[in-house]
């Protein structure tokens, strides 16, 4: 036990003085978030709402790295939209980023009325996550369920 | 070629019926709930029949594992040490599979029912039968029921700020029930908020 903890100490002190950017992750509310939810240029957006905490969203986020990566040439950006709670900002949304090396921007949702903004993101979504959405100028698509790397990928494509 | 018609029509009537179920989605604001009959941490069973007296009921799905359901905890006995009076108590029901979520046991319901001293039922959807007839997607998820007639009358988050209690500006659930319990509808009837997706297999 206390090997991995110096293992991982030690991974992560090397790791943070090469790599100094991934480990700030900027707060939004949901009017700053907005733009970012109906971007029309010649992009298609994966929008994945997860947390932490969430098991099924842990799961999941390699799908979302990996599509980020594959379609990185073909106009895919990925981002995701942390739910975390804020206060664990720097204890777990961050230390859970160094660890897990992830890729795609992050941020993070901080907007006390959730059920405007829950509505206003899709009218379909009760609020469970994980959750995704999948965007273009012409077409846009909500997610209320978890996804493996095929599964997004045939999704992806019909936006492609 | 009667008997393939038969075949053919009682088929097509099949499909429509098992999709009519499964697409539902659950209560919505208005319907009549059914009864149901779950095991409480108590090992007794438990009916909202049971409760003669109540003049409705604020049932909570919830679970010992999800961080919203337990941002939540403190706010969930406030209901019922305030409502359960006037005829509004708190039941509770953990949807969960245990077997997609360990920490959602029988056993450490007990144990988190104890640590937290709920004043109210927390009940196991063994099987998981009950939750999908609410429709109910996350925990925490409220669903506010009158008698008699067992009328769904809200849906959705206690209060506006699930994940930060001091920041809340709109008790959802208590505006709901203070309405009822003045003889009127609720002013809003269904809100959001984030959750935990509930775990089966």
């Amino acid at each position: 036990m206390l090997i991995f903890l110096c293992l991982q100490s030690c991974k992560k002190e090397s790791k943070k003085s090469e790599n100094l950017d991934i480990t700030s992750v900027k707060t939004y509310t949901y009017a700053e978030l907005k733009p970012f939810l109906e971007k029309e240029n010649d992009k298609v957006y994966v929008v994945n709402f997860w947390a932490t905490w969430c098991a099924p969203c842990v799961k999941e986020l390699p799908a979302f790295e990996k599509l980020g990566k594959q379609y990185a040439n073909q106009n895919v950006e990925v981002l995701l939209v942390s739910l975390d709670f804020p206060k664990q900002l720097d204890k777990r949304l961050i230390p859970f980023l160094e660890k897990n090396k992830l890729q795609s921007k992050v941020v993070l949702l901080d907007d006390v009325n959730e059920d405007f903004w829950i509505k206003a993101i899709d009218s379909t979504w009760t609020g469970a996550i994980p959750a995704t959405l999948i965007y273009n100028e012409n077409k846009r698509k909500f997610y209320e369920q978890s996804f493996d790397y095929d599964l997004l990928e045939n999704e992806l494509k019909t936006f492609l | 070629m009667k008997t393939l018609k038969s075949i053919l029509l009682f088929a097509a009537v099949a499909i429509t019926f098992a999709f009519g179920i499964k697409t539902e989605g659950g209560y919505k604001i208005g319907d009549t709930i059914e009864d149901f009959s779950l095991k409480n941490i108590d090992d007794k069973m438990v009916s909202l029949s049971d409760y003669k007296e109540a003049k409705g009921f604020i049932i909570v799905f919830t679970c010992n594992m999800c961080p919203y359901s337990i941002a939540n905890e403190d706010r969930i006995i406030a209901l019922d040490k305030k409502y359960k009076k006037l005829g509004y108590p708190v039941i509770a029901i953990n949807p969960n599979d245990p077997k997609a979520m360990p920490g959602d046991g029988f056993k450490e319901m007990k144990k988190r029912a104890e640590e937290k001293e709920f004043t109210f039922p927390y009940l196991f959807d063994d099987g998981q039968k009950v939750y999908p007839k609410f429709g109910a997607t996350k925990t925490p998820h409220v669903f506010i029921v009158s008698k008699p007639k067992m009328t769904v009358e809200y849906i959705g988050a206690i209060d506006n700020s699930s994940r930060n209690s001091d920041n809340v500006t709109e008790k959802y659930v208590e505006n709901a029930v203070d309405a009822l319990l003045n003889g009127n509808k609720p002013a809003k009837t269904e809100t959001r908020a984030i959750g935990c997706s509930i775990k089966i297999l």
